[in-house]
């Protein structure tokens, strides 16, 4: 196991951040981390990566307590925060020559600016790139040592799409050569493109876990059919009573979960029809990742 | 973005070595900070010096009665504001920076990497101390270039030991500044509420002849006076060379002491939750001086 948590807890004050977390990560694997603002995520990354000290639970890893680990235990991590500043006064190349310095595995200079695309900005101050540029600069210092784990705390925020995908080659990339990676998320494609098992938290607590595919199978082999009624004076009674599925909508708009999509569309048409109703937005779509996430998180959320 | 695979080349430092790199390779990247931030460069090295040419101006540059003697203007002021340039070079930019990047997440980064923290915290002090000595010979140089200060080579081995002493004091003292500021906003309004006060009274803006003797305890007990009165004797051209005032070398050495233990006790490498100063500028940091 590359890392391991067992009954993790931490409170600030009254308030439980994280409580009670369990989970195991593989070496070589793409972990994902999801789950809404004050979810507990980052504090249990922190954990992991040393910053933080825990009231409770048992941690490991790379075979050591993070918060015992010292040197040689950062030596072998790679950590790109969100809030991790860089001095922006400073070139990329400086940057990345001051940090590599520290690593005994070090990565070239030349390799790294490679990996995340920015060689042609080696000599610009960091101050003078855009937004995406400097997450790029925080991706490479966080590989810079040849991380065996490199913590990624929502490391596409502010990406355009096609730098996004590039990013998410990158990371597949380090995990086929054996790097663990541990990735916080609030993007449901992010988690579903690259990770090989995810947990959902709210709350301070694991809300489901397993790997993308099973997180949908939670949801069954449920089919939603939505669309907008008009005000009839048909009673709902006829439309709703005879579905197989569970209704639930708001203001005149209606989702219609159902494991029996075929029956229930051809009533809700029939229905329509017989009532000369044409139901507005009318759309079928199998569960996706996002249903289920938003379910578990709770959707006001 | 693409082949993540690692080609290393084996590590043949030794620790020693590898940690020697370092703290060099911070010294230089805090040199550069500092003199690509032109606001922070003018306050430390530019100000002292208009002070030197406002005051010689203002008082001309005959003898004036000081603790230490009848000076010429230009020979008091050189060195007690080569004093003044130093201390602001080491407590009050050390005070600054170090918050500034701790509500920026920059220690927080460090404090995730192998750099052991005394590597940067020494990296942080000797570049002070290492602008500290550019300041502080810039301003005896054009003492002695433009208003005829006198400067023997017997008396440099006194100076240079008083301006490590006060230096690495008030460096020191920088880094516990930050320790109990919470925000980057608080480091340069204590830094300058407490160096500014002890200026006056420090035989730094003004020279005292024979002051009441409870200025005198006040400004004997703060290190700012002792790192001037050090450094002036040292330099002055009624003293025998080298002339080591070990009295006042005792007191920096104990804030020295003070500065290192709060330092020790309190520095903090996290941000204080919701002191981010991310996206702002920085043009601003001296505003309170």
């Amino acid at each position: 196991m590359a890392i391991e948590v067992e009954d993790l807890s931490k409170s600030y004050g009254d308030l439980r951040a994280v409580d009670g977390v369990s989970f195991s990560v593989d070496p070589g694997e793409v972990f994902a981390i999801l789950g809404p603002n004050g979810a507990g995520k980052s504090t249990t990354v922190e954990i992991l990566e040393g910053h933080r000290r825990r009231d409770g639970g048992r941690v490991t890893v790379l075979g050591v307590d993070p918060t015992e680990g010292g040197r040689a235990f950062r030596n072998r991590i790679g950590i790109v925060l969100q809030e991790a500043g860089v001095d922006k006064e400073l070139t990329v190349r400086e940057t990345l020559d001051l940090y590599s310095t520290a690593y005994t595995r070090r990565r070239s200079i030349d390799e790294v600016i490679e990996m995340v695309e920015l060689a042609d900005k080696l000599d610009e101050r960091i101050s003078r790139l855009s937004g995406g540029q400097q997450r790029r600069v925080d991706l490479a210092l966080g590989v810079i040592g040849t991380p065996d784990v490199l913590f990624l705390d929502e490391p596409t925020t502010g990406f355009d799409p096609a730098a996004r995908r590039r990013s998410w080659e990158l990371v597949r990339d380090l995990a086929d050569n054996g790097t663990t990676i541990v990735l916080t998320t609030h993007y449901l494609e992010e988690a579903e493109e690259l990770a090989d098992h995810l947990i959902v938290m709210a709350g301070g607590t694991i809300v489901a876990a397993g790997t993308p595919e099973s997180l949908r199978d939670q949801a069954g082999e449920a089919t939603i059919i939505r669309f907008a009624l008009p005000s009839v004076d048909a009673s709902l009674a006829g439309l709703l009573d005879p579905l197989h599925g569970d209704a639930s909508g708001r203001d005149r708009r209606l989702e219609i979960s159902t494991t029996k999509p075929t029956a229930d569309l051809a009533h809700i048409t029939g229905w329509a029809l017989q009532h000369g109703i044409e139901l507005d937005g009318l759309s079928v779509a199998s569960v996706t990742l996002e249903d289920v996430y938003l379910r578990l998180v709770g959707a006001d959320s | 973005m693409s082949d993540a695979s690692a080609s290393l080349a084996p590590d043949r430092r030794s620790p020693f070595r590898r940690d020697l790199q370092l703290l060099v390779r911070s010294v230089r990247a805090e040199n550069r900070l500092f003199w690509r931030t032109p606001i922070g460069a003018f306050f430390t090295i530019g100000l002292p010096l208009v002070m030197l040419v406002i005051f010689v101006a203002i008082f001309g540059n005959d003898p004036i009665g000081t603790s230490y003697g009848e000076f010429a203007t230009a020979q008091f002021y050189a060195a007690s504001l080569g004093v003044f340039a130093a201390a602001s070079a080491t407590y009050t930019n050390l005070a600054i920076n170090l918050t500034m990047r701790r509500d920026d997440g920059v220690l927080k980064r460090v404090r995730g990497t192998p750099i052991p923290p005394w590597v940067f915290l020494a990296g942080a002090i000797l570049s002070g101390m290492w602008i500290a000595a550019f300041a502080t010979t810039l301003m005896v140089g054009i003492g002695i270039v433009a208003y005829g200060v006198d400067v023997q080579l017997a008396q440099l081995p006194a100076m240079i030991v008083a301006f490590l002493a006060g230096t690495a004091c008030f460096a020191t003292l920088g880094v516990a500044l930050a320790a109990v500021s919470k925000t980057a906003s608080a480091a340069p309004a204590i830094a300058n509420a407490t160096i500014l006060p002890l200026a006056f009274l420090s035989n730094v803006f003004v020279p005292l002849d024979d002051p009441p003797s409870w200025l005198n305890l006040i400004g004997d007990i703060f290190p700012l006076k002792p790192f001037a009165v050090a450094f002036t004797e040292a330099m002055s051209p009624f003293s025998d060379a080298p002339a080591f005032e070990w009295d006042r070398l005792v007191v920096l050495i104990g804030w020295t002491v003070i500065g290192a233990f709060v330092a020790a006790k309190r520095f903090r490498w996290e941000p204080v939750p919701g002191a981010s100063r991310r996206g702002r500028g920085r043009r601003n940091r001296r505003s309170a001086a």
